[in-house]
This record gives structure tokens, C-alpha cells and sequence, in this order.
């Protein structure tokens, strides 16, 4: 087994399913790769001064500008000579990503830099305590959208970053999730086999903002999957080239693992809302296992 | 070689002499003209540097931030509301140590929103950590700049360099300037070599969280580099006299200050005009001079001292205001004298030309007409009583 890139001694919370994915990430990458992250948990729990978790060189700025930075890394490397041996991967959280840093991301690809950005989404502010933000599900309980007589918890659901990804008609584009690591390394692997910008989102549980105990992550995290709320899936040149297929589980049960969806165990009205989700994802990227079509799938 | 030139596509040309590997700017006027010419340069292959065309101003000053980290000597510039969206990635470039080069042509701050020039935008981000040096003219505004790279790359400065030109009236102005050559310029910038960078070949954290346990000595360090800077602009401008052949001190410039009654304190392009003015009130007998700052920060308070501690009066020109308060050189001009044994007598503040507003010989006039025994505090110039009439009612 190769040298672990981002090693052990860091403070991420037990059970944090970002920490988990951001070693699958830099490991599949390998050492020839600049990673320039976004203010957030990651950042703040591997890199506190005078240590750092990380292997690889580790550029952090600010809490929006990492695809930017990157951006500005990949021109000085291009403008070395450089570039086709090193790999340049941006990285934030949700926040990062698809509120604050949505616009230095959608320059970043625009523009075409050969990098891929990474987004950890673990579905809410972690680091500053639980806030919500575009890519919090519907009707979660957060600390910003918190419960009440006049709330059920967040009102809206995910932005489809995805989708406004896609829109940008890049080389690459992928989900993944912590739950299943080969599939997250494989995407990785084949993000950096295609030159031009690239982007790759995982679904990241995190324990202490989704109220489940540490040992539950790839758990919750393959339950997300199994559900259809967080579908895999992967696009080259805008065709879908392949879908994680499943036995779709009703959604309870994906909630049931979860303290932030407490509340609506008891609301039939809410859950039959957040099974329409999934639905729609399993009706839109043919998610479900058919028996007869099973060997049509692709992947 | 003598040109008859633009200030941008001056200051562009110079830039491209100096050899940037990485360009990134967001178009905002009076700024424009400088990046269009570089991406003219590129485009031509004049220029070997990565262009990066980014969606705001933030992004500019990432790419150039990345670029910088990267190992590589990079080029920005803005104006006005660029520079104030910047102003984030400006303090954290300069806490990060990153000897970027960044122009600013100056313009006035919305609202109400007006793309003429003061020095709002460039004083409104003194406090983030860059060295910030205002030019008189289109010379200056070309010599400056690779005295700029070759500060900020110093070894032992690494600290980010804004050069001020007063945006329209240098960016746009044309003068005869003697533009250097690149043999000049190679013989006084050498190519950059980082002393940090994001490297695979020698994998480091750049950027880290520091906790209280460090932070305070990270923002020590910079204010004691830039006590530093002082002792080294004036050395390095001598090292650019002897190969440009033009001399400055870098930090200060007295026009006429040591038997002067009364002294103009000044920065830009504005004190050309005032130079003008000293000179038609000397032909008259009258004793005026002119201090103009150049390095603005460091703010060189002692040399200031020295050249103003026996004038019976100052006044102090503001292109700027602190809403609410003082104006700001005003400010450090008075504090700087407080305690001291021998200072003005008097030192009055005149804020003048904000928003493009022309300062004239008679603007100039009236400041030196109302610089009188009583101090004057934000004394505004040239304004219009019919303006300020109150003829609006919520009725």
C-alpha cells in the first residue's frame, strides 16, 4: 500500500466522514498534486500551525476563493512547464462550494483550468455550528432553520449543483459519496485521466451536525445512496455514463438514522414530500434495479 | 528612450519588461487600459505570460494570490469598487507573505457611484499590510513599478506592493516619458526566485490556522518588515538612479519645504499643480513649499518630521475622508508630530477633489489663503453652496 498523503494526528471530530474522504481523495490523486482548500472544517482540522496532516503541498486562502487560487496555481504551472506533470485539485465544503464560492467556482470552470474541484458536502455550516446552507436537505432541522411553531426546518431543497455544474458543459462530472470509497477513488483516478476542469461531489456525513453516533457514517452515508436522496452518478462531455442502481429504501429509513430529521417521524405529510425527492431522483437517473434490464446497466 | 505615451500603456509596458508569469485583472475604469495592453503584449507574444480573463476582481487577486504561491512573479491591477472587493484577498496576500504587484489607478468610492478620481479606494485599504507608494506623474508611474517587484521580492520583505496613480488624470494623461529599456530593467530586477511556495517537489502548508498561542508574532513580524522598508526604498531608489538615471528618495519628496512659511503635504499627481502654484507665489516673494509622500506605508513618520519640524504652518491635502472623522493623512500628520519638541505651529486640514472634482491653481490658492493662525479641521474646498441647499422634503 502506497504512503497515506493526509495522515493521522489531525482534530477532525470522531466519525467525520469529510476526513474520510478527503484521504481517499488526495490518496487516489497521489503525490505529483497541489490541493488548495477552502476555509472550512477540513482545513481548519488538518492544518493547524505548527502541524499539518498533509503530504502534499497546501495552499489554503480564504473561505470562497479556493477555485480561484487554484485557478492562479495552475497558470504559474502552465506558465512553468509544469503542468502536465502535476495535478491541481480545489476543495471546500458545501458552503464553500455552492454559496459563497460559487462564483470563483463557476469562473474556474469557465475559464477551463486542468483542475478538479473537489466539494466535501456534508449539508450544512459544520465548522461554524450547524447553519444551513444551499445544499442543506429539505426540512432539515438546522441551526438557522431551527424548529417552531412556524417551521418544519429548512424550506428548501438542495441547490442542484450537478446540474449547474453540468452547465458549464466540463469534461467531467461526478458524485460520490464517503460510503462508497471505490467508487469515490475511481471517480478521482478518472477525473485526472481527462484534461480541463473537473468536479466531483461527496456526500460527507458528519456526526455531530446530523445527530447520529461516530460509528454510523459510511452507514447513514449508504443509506443517503440507498434511498435515492443522494444519487451516484457520473457524466462525460454531459452524456451519463453511469449510475449507482439500487433497491430504492423508503426514505424513513434513511431519516430514521438521523436527530436533524427527528421531526418528522411523525409527520406522514413531510416524509411523503422528502419520498417525491427521491422519487424524482430515481424516476430522472433510472436508478432502480429492474430484474429484467440489470444487464443493460452500465458499470 | 523618450516616448510620447499614455500612463496605462506606459505602466503596461513596463510591467511586460518586468517579466510576469501571471496576469489577472477584472475590467473596471480608469484601470482598463493597462490590462488591455498586456493582453495586446500576449496576444502579439511580446509578453510570455499566462493571461487569466477572471469574473470579478475577488478572483483576480486569488489568481495572482495562486500564482504568487506558485513561485511565480505575477501582475494585478484595479480601481475604486475592484479594489475594495479585493480587500479581503489584499490583507490575506500580504499576512501569507506574497510579494504580488498590484496597480491601482484611483477612483473615487460609491455611492453615488462615479468613476472619477480620488484616493478613497487606495486609503481605504492602507491598514491591509501592502507597501503603498503614490506617483506624480507618468514617470513616476513607470519607474516605480520594478522598484515595486524588486521590494516586494526582497528576501528579507516578501510583503505584497500597491503603486497609486491617480486614476484619468495619469492613466489617461499623456506625457513625454523616457521609458526604460529591457536591458535596464534585467540589470536592476533579477528573475524571482521563491523563498516558500506550493511545490511537489517539496510538499509544504502555506496558509495554516494559526491560534492565539501564535498569531500575534505573524502580525508582528509584518510591522516590523515594514519598519524595514523604510530604511530600503531609499537604497533601492539609489540603485535605480544608477542605472535609470533618475533619482528619488522613494519615501519623501520636498519642493521648496526648508524656507518655507507654509507647506503643502500632498500625494499624486496633485502635486505637480502645487509645484506650479509654489512657484508663481515664490516669483511673488511668497514662501511656499510642498511635501509630497510617496511610500504611504510605511508611513514615514520620521523623515516627515525632519522636513517639516521647523514650518510655521502645514496644510494637509486629503483626497479621501474618514466619514465621521478626521481626514486620514491629516491624522497621521498631526500624530506624528504630537510630543515632538519642535513642530508647526499650525496644521490644518483641507479635503479637496473628491470624486474627480478639479483641483485647481485657485483650489490650490484658497487652501494657502485659508492656512491662517486658527487650524483648520476638514476644511472642505470647492464646494457648491447650491448643492447643499435643503430643497427635499418627505412631505
Amino acid at each position: 500500500m502506497n504512503k497515506d498523503l493526509f495522515v493521522a494526528g489531525h482534530t477532525a471530530c470522531a466519525g467525520c466522514g469529510q476526513s474520510l474522504a478527503a484521504r481517499l481523495v488526495i490518496n487516489a490523486a497521489g503525490p505529483n498534486t497541489i490541493v488548495v482548500n477552502n476555509t472550512g472544517c477540513l482545513e481548519v482540522f488538518s492544518t493547524k500551525f505548527p502541524e499539518s496532516a498533509w503530504e502534499v503541498p497546501f495552499l489554503h486562502s480564504l473561505f470562497e476563493n479556493a477555485a480561484a487560487v487554484a485557478s492562479g496555481v495552475e497558470s504559474a504551472l502552465k506558465y512553468q512547464g509544469r503542468k502536465d506533470s502535476v495535478n491541481v485539485i480545489a476543495q471546500g465544503g458545501d458552503g464553500g462550494t455552492a454559496d459563497i464560492g460559487l462564483q470563483a467556482l463557476s469562473g474556474m470552470l469557465e475559464r477551463g483550468h486542468d483542475i478538479l474541484y473537489v466539494c466535501y458536502d456534508n449539508e450544512a455550516y459544520m465548522n461554524t455550528g450547524v447553519q444551513r446552507s444551499g445544499l442543506t436537505p429539505f426540512k432539515t432541522n438546522t441551526s438557522t432553520t431551527p424548529l417552531g411553531a412556524k417551521s418544519t426546518g429548512n424550506p428548501r431543497p438542495k441547490k442542484p449543483l450537478p446540474e449547474i455544474m453540468l452547465a458549464h458543459g466540463i469534461p467531467y462530472m461526478a458524485t460520490s459519496s464517503v460510503g462508497f470509497p471505490q467508487d469515490l477513488q475511481r471517480k478521482v483516478k478518472k477525473a485526472f485521466s481527462i484534461k480541463g476542469p473537473k468536479f466531483i461531489q461527496v456526500h460527507v456525513p458528519c456526526p455531530l451536525g446530523w445527530r447520529y453516533e461516530p460509528q454510523d457514517t459510511l452507514k447513514v452515508a449508504k443509506i443517503a445512496v440507498d434511498t435515492g436522496l443522494f444519487p451516484l452518478l457520473e457524466y462525460e462531455n454531459g452524456k451519463l455514463i453511469g449510475v449507482r442502481k439500487i433497491k430504492p429504501l423508503p426514505v424513513e429509513e434513511y431519516l430514521k438514522t438521523q436527530a436533524r430529521f427527528r421531526h418528522l417521524l411523525n409527520n406522514p405529510g413531510e416524509i411523503a414530500n422528502i419520498q417525491s425527492l427521491a422519487n424524482a431522483n430515481i424516476e430522472k437517473y433510472n436508478l432502480r434495479i429492474e430484474e429484467v434490464t440489470a444487464e443493460k446497466t452500465v458499470q | 528612450m523618450k516616448e510620447f505615451i499614455d500612463g496605462s500603456i506606459a505602466v503596461a509596458k513596463v510591467v511586460k519588461l518586468c517579466k510576469p508569469g501571471v496576469v489577472s485583472a477584472y475590467p473596471i475604469t480608469p484601470q482598463t487600459h493597462i490590462v488591455e495592453e498586456l493582453a495586446q503584449l500576449a496576444a502579439n507574444g511580446e509578453l510570455d505570460a499566462q493571461c487569466v480573463n477572471v469574473e470579478s476582481e475577488h478572483s483576480a487577486a486569488s489568481v495572482v494570490l495562486g500564482g504568487s504561491a506558485a513561485g511565480v512573479r505575477v501582475y494585478t491591477s484595479t480601481s475604486s469598487q475592484g479594489l475594495l472587493y479585493m480587500n479581503e484577498v489584499l490583507y490575506n496576500i500580504a499576512g501569507m507573505r506574497l510579494p504580488v504587484v498590484l496597480t491601482c489607478a484611483n477612483r473615487a468610492i460609491s455611492a453615488p457611484i462615479n468613476i472619477w478620481n480620488d484616493q478613497q479606494d487606495s486609503i481605504s485599504v492602507r491598514d491591509a499590510g501592502w507597501i503603498q507608494m503614490y506617483v506624480e506623474n507618468i514617470q513616476e508611474a513607470v519607474d516605480f513599478h520594478p522598484i515595486a517587484y524588486k521590494l516586494a521580492e526582497h528576501k528579507s520583505i516578501m510583503l505584497p506592493v500597491m503603486v497609486c496613480m491617480d486614476g484619468f488624470i495619469l492613466t489617461h494623461g499623456i506625457e513625454s516619458v523616457d521609458m526604460p529599456s529591457q536591458e535596464q530593467v534585467d540589470k536592476f530586477l533579477p528573475p524571482y526566485k521563491a523563498l516558500y511556495k506550493v511545490d511537489v517537489d517539496k510538499p509544504m502548508t502555506l496558509g495554516p490556522l494559526v491560534d492565539p498561542d501564535s498569531y500575534m508574532e505573524a502580525r508582528y513580524a509584518i510591522q516590523e518588515t515594514h519598519k524595514d522598508v523604510l530604511k530600503m526604498i531609499p537604497e533601492m531608489a539609489a540603485e535605480f538612479g544608477k542605472i535609470f538615471g533618475r533619482q528619488y528618495n522613494g519615501l519623501i519628496e520636498e519642493y521648496k519645504v526648508k524656507d518655507a512659511d507654509k507647506v503643502i503635504v500632498a500625494m499624486g499627481s496633485v502635486c505637480g499643480s502645487i509645484k506650479d502654484v509654489i512657484d508663481e507665489l515664490r516669483s511673488k516673494g511668497k514662501k511656499v513649499g510642498l511635501l509630497k509622500i510617496i511610500t504611504h506605508r510605511p508611513f514615514p513618520a520620521q523623515q516627515i518630521y525632519e522636513a517639516l519640524k521647523n514650518t510655521p504652518k502645514v496644510a494637509v491635502l486629503d483626497r479621501s475622508v474618514s466619514l465621521g472623522s478626521y481626514a486620514p493623512l491629516y491624522v497621521e500628520i498631526k500624530a506624528l508630530f504630537f510630543g515632538k519638541p519642535k513642530k508647526p505651529k499650525v496644521i490644518s486640514s483641507f479635503i479637496v477633489g473628491l470624486g474627480g472634482r478639479d483641483i485647481t491653481k485657485d483650489s490650490i490658492k484658497e487652501m494657502l489663503r485659508l492656512l491662517g493662525s486658527k487650524e483648520k479641521s476638514g476644511e472642505f474646498i470647492d464646494l457648491k453652496p447650491e448643492l447643499l441647499k435643503e430643497e427635499f422634503s418627505y412631505e
